[in-house]
């Protein structure tokens, strides 16, 4: 194996068989979750680090899937031998949550009582629930603890919901580009890419992928998660080709290039996945049980907490950071928080900036 | 100066350092005190090696406002030899005293004999251990004498509680005692608003 990276990584299916109920009221009749991991538990089980994808992630973080020797993972520049997620220390899990479309029980599954795709029947899941069902991973792999659960976005706000839910499964905490709950821009975005689906004239029908709302629904988020000055350095006003040409195809590169995005997205991944996810996202509020207020709801956690933020980041700025950085120090709770400094928006979270590399590193390796 | 701070902190006390630095106090005050402490700093490095020593640390501007503390949630505030780098040090200071139950201030004395001496002598800006910049790149912007900021504790109705004197070497004299803003290099005070 070379130094930088995993290789080539088999991913493993976990399936539960028991009844799962839901926040919502509903039920799962068990589920599977594929999952991959890197690097040796240890003899004491204590360095288990688990790592939560964002909206459209999944559980190929790192490495090489066996089918594809092009594209690592979508952590990968983070995880692996020496790297912040260092798996020469670190047993690492990395699954594709309940809900997605890459080998998790989700939409596209098969109900094994209607022998057909669940589709838009999939009952929607919450973090809260993500959260129960990788606890249950937790106890099939025998991990008493987390020594560390982190993850960007979506990601994030999983790991502040395990501290919150699960307080004595968990020792460190990551926190990265978050926020405590959305915003209502946050989630007028959502609604947009949620329309954009819903309308497209294939997903009314309900028997064909809707190719076009998906990509519309991917160009629109894609957008959200860069910053002006990383599409002006990356695009600015380029043209495809030499002149304008008064007409409405695609003339700038930056059309060209969130086309391609849209194609690629929306040929791979699920619609009804999309629009879980983003529902998951808008219903993120931990402090919905306790009155609304995140003091109280922090108040019982027992992990070390790293915030991290990105200077230049929209979507969840580092004003939503300081919030929970702020409600933990109100409760009296160990953090650090940085905000790095950083042109990428927030996608910064997932390039390895020196800085945020060794904070990372740094915190994870300190003993509490 | 470490000496003097760890006596006025009790064991296991929730402590704020404004201005951290490389955590080098926070560090020493967890392993003897077995305090629970937090950091503030902005600058990079100072974070890094806090985070280093296992401190938490927050990245923050304190000239920014510390809104976000709350009103006496820490049992001490303490502020070592970063006031003079502040923007708006009156504002601070009473912050200081809002948050903390107890707040602990120390400052590089800018009157003492060797800077007066140096002044007088060369025509330049005085260096020294506790003053290392040149003048062009030093971070501190408001350098006072312990005259002026007893002074501004009296115009703010700060009431000093105690206040002990001492060389760059954490000396104590007779000089530093009985002609403390010739001799003292570093004042640390205990301050308190009476409500």
């Amino acid at each position: 194996m070379s130094n930088k990276s995993l290789g080539i990584v088999k991913p493993e299916i976990f399936s539960y068989k028991e009844n799962f109920p839901l926040e919502s009221g509903k039920n799962l009749k068990g589920f599977d979750l594929i999952y991959e991991t890197y690097g040796e538990l240890s003899k004491s089980k204590d360095n288990a680090i688990l790592i939560c994808h964002a909206l459209s992630g999944n559980h190929h973080a790192a490495g090489f899937a066996p089918d594809d020797d092009k594209k690592p993972g979508w952590w990968n520049e983070l995880i692996g031998p020496g790297k912040a997620f260092d798996s020469n220390k670190f047993f690492i899990v990395s699954l594709n949550n309940l809900g997605g479309c890459h080998g998790s029980t989700g939409p596209s599954s098969i109900d094994p009582e209607t022998g057909s795709k669940f589709g838009k029947d999939f009952p929607l899941v919450t973090v809260k629930d993500w959260i129960n069902s990788q606890n249950i991973l937790r106890e099939f792999l025998q991990i008493d603890c987390w020594h560390s659960v982190a993850g960007g976005s979506l990601g994030g706000m999983q790991a502040l919901q395990w501290s919150i839910d699960y307080p004595e499964k968990i020792k460190k905490a990551v926190v990265i580009a978050a926020a405590p709950k959305l915003s209502a821009q946050n989630i007028a975005f959502n609604e947009v890419a949620r329309q954009a689906i819903v309308t497209d004239p294939n997903f009314e029908k309900g028997t064909h992928h809707p190719k076009r709302g998906l990509g519309l629904a991917r160009m629109l988020g894609h957008i959200t998660y860069l910053s002006e000055e990383v599409m002006k350095e990356k695009f600015d006003r380029d043209l495809k080709k030499d002149k304008i040409e008064y007409g409405y195809g695609i003339e700038f590169e930056v059309e060209s290039y969130l086309r391609y995005q849209a194609d690629n997205f929306s040929d791979k991944f699920d619609a009804h996945t999309y629009l879980l996810m983003t529902k998951a996202l808008d219903y993120f509020d931990p402090s919905k049980y306790f009155e609304g207020d995140l003091i109280s709801t922090l108040e019982n956690t027992k992990s070390e907490f790293l915030v991290v933020s990105f200077s230049s980041d929209w979507r969840f700025s580092p004003k939503r950071s300081k919030e929970i950085v702020n409600s933990l120090i109100a409760a009296k709770k160990s953090v650090s928080y940085v905000n790095i400094d950083s042109y990428q928006g927030h996608d910064g979270f997932l390039f390895p900036d020196d800085r945020y590399v060794k904070t990372i590193k740094t915190f994870l390796s300190s003993n509490v | 100066m470490f000496n003097i701070i760890k006596e006025w902190i009790p064991e296991e006390s929730h402590i704020l350092d404004l201005g951290c630095g490389d955590g080098s106090m926070l560090a020493d005050l967890k392993n003897e005190l077995n305090i629970n402490g937090l950091g503030v700093d902005i600058e990079e490095k100072n974070i890094q090696l806090s985070l280093e020593k296992g401190l938490s640390v927050i990245e923050q501007d304190i000239d920014l406002g510390l809104e976000n503390f709350k009103n006496k949630s820490f049992d001490v505030v303490l502020m070592s030899q970063s006031f003079q780098t502040l923007k708006k040090p009156e504002t601070a200071l009473n912050e200081i005293i809002r948050i903390g139950n107890e707040s602990i201030v120390s400052i590089p004395n800018f009157a003492n004999l060797r800077c007066r001496i140096q002044l007088f002598i060369t025509g330049k800006m005085p260096i020294s251990s506790a003053l290392p910049h040149d003048w062009h790149s030093t971070p501190n912007l408001h350098l006072c004498s312990l005259k002026d900021f007893e002074e501004l504790c009296t115009n703010a109705n700060i009431t000093i509680a105690e206040r002990k004197l001492i060389k760059n070497s954490g000396k104590s004299t007779i000089l530093t005692r009985s002609f403390p803003n010739l001799f003292a290099e570093i004042a640390v005070y205990k301050i308190f608003k009476k409500s």
